[in-house]
C-alpha cells in the first residue's frame, strides 16, 4: 500500500454528523440482534458446564436425558472430528472438553430440545464423573515449580530454560545498549504491576440460530465481529465446504474484541445437524462471564531510567500474561507496544505467556496494550514526581514522533503523539485547580491499527440512488460512515446513498470487524468501489456526446466535458446517467476487493481528576478528557463515541472490574451484580478533543479510532490515585480495600 | 541486498544476529529468502509474520516491493480487537 | 404440564398467552408474543436491558412472572412511538448519537421516558442515578445523559 493514497481537500460530506441508516429499527425496538429471530420447527440448545476449574473425565451417561421426549440432539467432543490445525482445534477444545475439563464452566455435553424449560430439565439428568485435579489460576501459581500443568505437550519452542510447561510462547523486543543507557541516568526506579482479567462486558451474550439440511447445506445467523471467520471456523470444525455454510451476522450488540472468535455456533450447528431441525442456542450471562474470552491478566516488571531534566535514558519491563488454559499470542502486542510511545535508544521487552485453568481469553479492544502501558506510565509519573518535573512536558520531551525508531523496531512516519500531547497542555483541562483529596493524572496510549482483506461493492440504481454493500458488521455507526464516504466521493447527497451488511455468500471476504480496520479499509474499498463506478459512467457519457473517454471528468456528482477536444455538452448528472444506463450498456456498479495494509497507528492522552475518599478509600472520578488522532473524523459523533466508550471501560478497568476466583479455582463473580462495570452515576462527563493528522495511507486521511481510547485509562487513574494519597498504586482495579489498605500502609 | 531486522526471541535462529541481510524485491521474497537462509525462522513464518517496510507494516500482500534502503523488520503476525 | 392463562394489555392493545408457572414476563414478551425490543442482558435484574413498565411503573421483566401480567398495563419499546412519529426521547437519542451497537437502547429509553413522566426537569445528577440500573457498554454514557437532558427539555415546551 502506498503511502500517497492521501490527498488534501476540501470535504463537503465527510465531517458532518449524519443520520445513520439503522438509528430508527434501534430506538423502535424492531432490529433484530443474535437471539432476535426464530425457525419454523426450531429446537432450543441448552449446555452443561463442568463445575470444576481442573478435572478429568472420567464418563459422561446421556442417556436418562436422551430417553426424554422432548430431547431431540445430544453433543459431546466425541462428535467433533480431531487433528484440527492447532489454532481451530483450541477453538473446538475452548467450546465443548475433550478428556479433560480446563476451567469453570467448561462446556462439556450440549442438548437440543423442544422448549428451553425441557432443555434445562434435560441436563439435569446427565451424569458425568469426574476426577477433580490440582489446579492453578494465577500467574504466580502456574508458573511455581511444581505447578499442576493445564495442557500437557504446549511448551512454546522459544521459551528460555528454567520456565515450566504451562509457558507457551516468549518473545522478546528492542534495540540499544540497555547497560550504557541505565548508566546515563539519574535516577532508576523498578517496579512491578497487576492487572485482574476483564471482560469486554458487550450487554448481548452470544446467540445463534443454526440450521443444517440432510443435503449439508446449512446456514447460520448469529452475533458476530465477523460473518467470514465464523463460516470458516465452523466449516473446518464441523467438516464442510466453505460455499455450504451461508453465515448471516445479525445486529450486534457489542463486541469490543470478544466476539472474534465462536463459542457457540459450532455446538449449534452440530446440535442442528444431528437433530435435522434448526437449533437456537444463546448464552446466559453466567455462561458468557464463565466460558467466553476475557482478557488476559499480567504481572508486568518494569524498569526505567531518567536524567533529571527529564530524558528518559533506558527502558526494560518483563512481561507475564495469562491467557487461560490454551497458548496465546497477546503477550506479542504486549511487548510491543509497552515502550512505544516514547522516543528511546535503549530499550527491551520480554513476555512470557503462562497457561491457566481459566476460559481462553479472547481479543478486548487493543489487546495486550492497556496493561503494558499502563506498567511503563506508571514508573514514568513517579519518576517524574521524583525529580518534580510536569509529567506533561516529560512525556513532549520524550515522545515518539516522525523518524523515532519505535520501540517494535519500524521508523514512525507521520504520527499525532506531539500534536495531542500539545492540544492536552493547551487544555484548560490541565491547569484548573484541584481541591483536597484530589488529584490528577495522565497517561499517554497507543495502538497499531489493521486494515486487512475487504471486499466491497457499489450499485448505482436505475433511480440515481446508490446502494453499497459491505461485510463488516455495524458495532457503532459505520454503515453510516462509509456510506458518507461513497456520497462524498460520488458527489451525490448522503440521503442518495444506503449501506448494508451483507452476508457470506453475497459479497466477498472480509476480515473480522477488529484492529479499528472498517472505517480505515471498508472505507479504502468504498472510495474506490465509487471511482470504479465513476469511470464506467465516465465512459457513458462519452459515448452519449460521442468523444474521447478520456475528454471526460467528473465533479461534483456530473461527467464534464474537459479539455482541447471536448466539445460543449451540458454536464450530465449521476441521475440522468443512471436512467439512461440500460440504454448506454446496462447496469453500472463498481466493487473493490483489496487486502489494505497502512492502516496507520494511533496514538491518544488522556487526563484524569478524581478524588479520594481518605475514610473509605473510594474513588470518584471528577473530570475526564480524551485527547486522540483520528486522522480524518469522518462522522464525528461516532468518534467521540469510541473515544468515550474505550474511556469508560478503561475507568472500570482500573477502578472496579476483576475476574475473582475462589480457593477451588471457581469464578465467584459471574454476574453484572459483582462483576461491576460502570455505570451513569459512576462517571463524569467525558470530554473529547479529536486531533485529525491524515494518515498518508488513505484517500481521506483516516486512521482507525476504536481501540487506543482503552489503553490510557489505566495509567491516567492509577497516576491520579498515587499522586492524590501519595503512595504509588501498583494493581489493578483501584478497588476501596486496595486503596483504604495502601494509604494505611504510608501511615505507618 | 535488503537488510532486515530480526526480533529478539527469534535471534537464536540467525545466530543471535538482529539483522540480516537477504536478496529479495518484494515481500514475499523476503520471506523465502529468510526461511532458505535461515530454516530456523521456518515455523515461525509458516505460523505467520508481518512485515514492517518503511514503517507500514504488511500483514500479507506478497508483492509489496522492497528496495535496497528500504527498512524492513520482521514482526508477529497482528490483530486486533 | 398445564400452562398458565393470561390476558394482560400490552402497548394498548389485548393480549393472551399461556405460559409455564416458571417463564418470566421477559421470556413471554420474547419467545410467545414475539415483541423482541426487549433483550435480555442478564436475566438477574442487573442491566435493565429489558425494562418495560408494568402498570406504569418502570420494572426489569426479567424479574417479572409472565403470569403476574394477568390484567397489568404493560408498555414496551415497541408501543413508544405513535405510528411514523418517533416520541421525542427516540428522536434525542439519534440527533445525539446516544447509541452505538443499540442493545441498551430500549431499555434505557423505557427508564427514562419512566422518569421523565415523574420529574420533567431532572438535573444531569438525577438523570445518571436513575439510569445507574441500566447498562450501556458501548457509550459511556455522555451521550445518552445528553439525549435525555434535552428530550426533557424539548417536552416541557409542548
Ligand atoms: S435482563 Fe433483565 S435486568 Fe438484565
Ligand atoms: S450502545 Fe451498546 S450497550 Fe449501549
Amino acid at each position: 500500500m502506498a503511502l500517497d493514497e492521501y490527498q488534501k481537500r476540501d470535504f463537503k460530506i465527510i465531517g458532518t454528523r449524519q443520520p445513520r441508516p439503522d438509528g430508527i429499527d434501534k430506538v423502535t425496538g424492531r432490529a433484530l440482534y443474535g437471539a432476535d429471530i426464530t425457525a419454523p420447527g426450531m429446537l432450543y440448545a441448552a449446555m452443561l458446564r463442568a463445575p470444576h476449574a481442573h478435572a478429568n473425565i472420567k464418563s459422561i451417561d446421556t442417556s436418562r436425558a436422551e430417553a426424554m421426549s422432548e430431547v431431540k440432539a445430544v453433543v459431546t467432543a466425541a462428535d467433533f472430528v480431531q487433528g484440527l490445525g492447532d489454532d481451530t482445534q483450541d477453538v473446538i477444545d475452548a467450546c465443548i472438553a475433550r478428556d479433560k475439563v480446563l476451567y469453570d464452566g467448561h462446556g462439556v455435553v450440549a442438548i437440543a430440545a423442544t422448549s428451553r424449560a425441557a432443555a434445562r430439565r434435560a441436563l439435569k439428568l446427565i451424569q458425568v464423573e469426574y476426577e477433580v485435579l490440582p489446579h492453578a489460576v494465577e500467574i504466580d501459581d502456574a508458573l511455581a515449580a511444581g505447578a499442576p500443568v493445564i495442557q500437557a505437550g504446549r511448551r512454546g519452542n522459544k521459551v528460555p530454560k528454567g520456565y515450566n510447561d504451562n509457558c507457551t510462547n516468549w518473545c522478546e523486543f528492542g534495540h540499544g545498549d540497555l547497560d550504557a543507557g541505565f548508566a546515563k541516568a539519574d535516577k532508576i526506579i523498578s517496579r512491578s504491576f497487576r492487572t485482574a482479567a476483564t471482560h469486554q462486558g458487550y450487554i448481548e451474550p452470544h446467540a445463534c440460530l443454526a440450521s443444517m439440511g440432510p443435503d449439508g447445506q446449512g446456514d447460520l445467523w448469529c452475533c458476530t465481529q465477523g460473518q467470514y471467520f465464523v463460516r470458516t471456523l465452523c466449516a473446518e470444525i464441523i467438516g464442510m465446504e466453505e460455499s455450504r455454510l451461508r453465515v448471516t451476522s445479525s445486529e450486534i450488540g457489542g463486541g469490543f474484541g470478544g466476539k472474534t472468535t465462536v463459542f457457540i455456533e459450532p455446538i449449534a450447528l452440530m446440535l442442528s445437524k444431528k437433530a435435522g431441525r434448526p437449533v437456537k442456542m444463546t448464552m446466559s450471562r453466567d455462561e458468557v462471564f464463565k466460558a467466553t474470552g476475557p482478557t488476559v491478566s499480567s504481572v508486568t516488571d518494569v524498569r526505567i531510567g531518567m536524567t533529571r531534566d527529564g530524558r528518559i535514558t533506558a527502558g526494560e519491563a518483563f512481561l507475564r500474561y495469562q491467557g487461560g488454559a490454551f497458548p496465546c499470542l497477546t503477550i506479542f502486542p504486549g511487548a510491543q507496544s509497552a515502550f512505544a510511545v516514547y522516543d528511546l535508544s535503549a530499550v527491551r521487552t520480554r513476555a512470557v505467556n503462562v497457561m491457566t485453568n481459566r476460559p481462553r481469553q479472547a481479543a478486548y479492544r487493543a489487546p495486550g496494550a492497556p496493561m503494558a502501558i499502563y506498567a511503563v506510565e506508571s514508573v514514568v509519573d513517579e519518576l517524574c514526581q521524583e525529580f518534580g518535573l510536569d509529567p506533561l512536558e516529560v512525556r513532549l520531551l520524550n515522545a515518539a514522533s516522525k523518524g523515532t525508531k519505535s520501540s517494535y523496531g519500524p521508523t514512525f512516519d507521520d504520527i499525532g503523539l506531539l500534536a495531542t500531547l500539545k492540544a492536552a497542555k493547551a487544555h484548560p483541562h490541565y491547569t484548573a485547580p484541584l481541591g483536597p483529596n484530589q488529584g490528577r493524572g495522565l497517561s499517554c496510549g497507543f495502538w497499531f491499527n489493521f486494515g486487512g482483506n475487504t471486499s466491497v461493492s457499489l450499485n448505482v440504481n436505475f433511480d440515481g440512488t446508490i446502494g453499497v454493500t459491505e461485510g463488516n458488521p455495524d458495532i457503532g455507526g459505520s454503515r453510516v460512515s462509509i456510506s458518507m464516504m461513497a456520497a462524498e466521493e460520488l458527489g451525490v447527497p448522503y440521503d442518495k446513498v444506503r449501506t448494508i451488511v451483507a452476508d457470506t455468500n453475497s459479497l466477498g471476504h472480509n476480515d473480522v470487524t477488529d484492529g479499528s480496520r472498517v472505517t480505515f479499509a471498508v472505507g479504502l474499498a468504498t472510495i474506490k468501489a465509487a471511482r470504479a463506478a465513476i469511470g464506467e459512467m465516465c465512459r457513458r457519457a462519452a459515448r452519449v456526446w460521442d468523444i474521447d473517454e478520456d475528454a471526460v471528468i467528473w465533479e461534483d456528482g456530473h461527467a464534464k466535458p474537459a479539455g482541447p477536444n471536448a466539445g460543449s455538452h451540458q454536464p450530465m448528472s449521476l441521475a440522468e446517467i443512471a436512467r439512461q444506463s440500460p440504454n448506454t450498456g446496462g447496469p453500472i456498479s463498481g466493487h473493490h476487493e483489496v487486502n489494505a495494509e497502512g492502516a496507520g497507528v494511533s496514538f491518544g492522552v488522556h487526563l484524569c481528576d478524581l478524588e479520594v475518599d481518605p475514610e473509605t478509600g473510594f474513588t470518584t472520578i471528577l473530570r475526564y478528557t480524551v485527547f486522540q488522532d483520528a486522522g480524518r473524523a469522518i462522522h464525528p459523533d461516532f468518534v467521540e463515541g469510541q473515544m468515550q466508550g474505550g474511556a469508560a471501560q478503561g475507568i472500570g478497568w482500573a477502578l472496579n472490574e476483576e475476574y475473582i476466583y475462589g480457593k477451588d479455582g471457581r469464578l465467584q463473580n459471574a454476574g453484572f451484580l459483582d462483576y461491576r462495570i460502570p455505570v451513569a452515576s459512576d462517571l463524569p462527563k467525558i470530554d473529547t478533543v479529536i486531533l485529525e493528522i491524515p494518515n498518508p495511507g488513505h484517500p481521506y486521511g483516516v486512521r482507525g479510532v476504536g481501540e487506543t481510547s482503552i489503553v490510557p485509562p489505566l495509567a491516567a487513574i492509577s497516576n491520579a490515585v498515587s499522586r492524590t494519597i501519595g503512595v504509588r498504586m501498583q494493581e489493578l482495579p483501584m478497588s476501596p480495600p486496595k486503596i483504604l489498605a495502601a494509604i494505611k500502609s504510608a501511615g505507618n | 541486498m535488503v537488510k532486515v531486522s530480526i526480533w529478539g526471541s527469534l535471534r537464536s535462529a540467525t545466530d543471535g544476529m538482529a539483522e540480516v541481510e537477504v536478496k529479495a524485491k518484494n515481500f514475499r521474497e523476503v520471506l523465502e529468502a529468510l526461511k532458505r537462509d535461515y530454516p530456523g525462522l521456518g515455523p515461525e513464518i509458516d505460523r505467520g509474520v508481518s512485515l514492517a517496510i518503511d514503517g507500514v507494516i504488511i500483514r500479507e500482500s506478497w508483492f509489496t516491493p522492497v528496495q535496497a534502503d528500504s527498512e524492513v523488520i520482521l514482526m508477529p503476525y497482528m490483530q486486533g480487537g | 404440564m398445564s400452562k398458565i392463562h393470561v390476558t394482560t394489555r400490552i402497548n394498548g392493545d389485548e393480549a393472551e398467552f399461556l405460559c409455564d408457572a416458571e417463564e418470566t414476563l421477559l421470556d413471554v414478551l420474547r419467545d410467545h408474543l414475539n415483541l423482541t425490543g426487549a433483550k435480555e442482558g442478564c436475566a438477574s435484574g442487573d442491566c435493565g436491558a429489558c425494562s418495560v413498565t408494568l402498570n406504569g411503573r418502570l420494572v426489569c421483566s426479567c424479574l417479572v412472572l409472565g403470569a403476574e401480567a394477568d390484567g397489568a398495563e404493560i408498555a414496551t419499546i415497541e408501543g413508544m412511538a405513535s405510528g411514523e412519529k418517533l416520541h421525542v426521547l427516540q428522536q434525542k437519542f439519534l440527533d445525539h448519537a446516544a447509541l452505538q451497537c443499540g442493545i441498551c437502547t430500549p431499555g434505557i429509553l423505557i427508564a427514562a421516558k419512566s422518569l421523565l413522566e415523574k420529574n420533567p426537569d431532572p438535573s444531569e445528577t438525577e438523570v445518571r442515578y436513575w439510569l445507574a440500573g441500566n447498562l450501556c457498554r458501548c457509550t459511556g454514557y455522555d451521550k445518552i445523559i445528553n439525549a435525555v437532558i434535552d428530550a426533557a427539555a424539548e417536552m416541557r415546551k409542548v
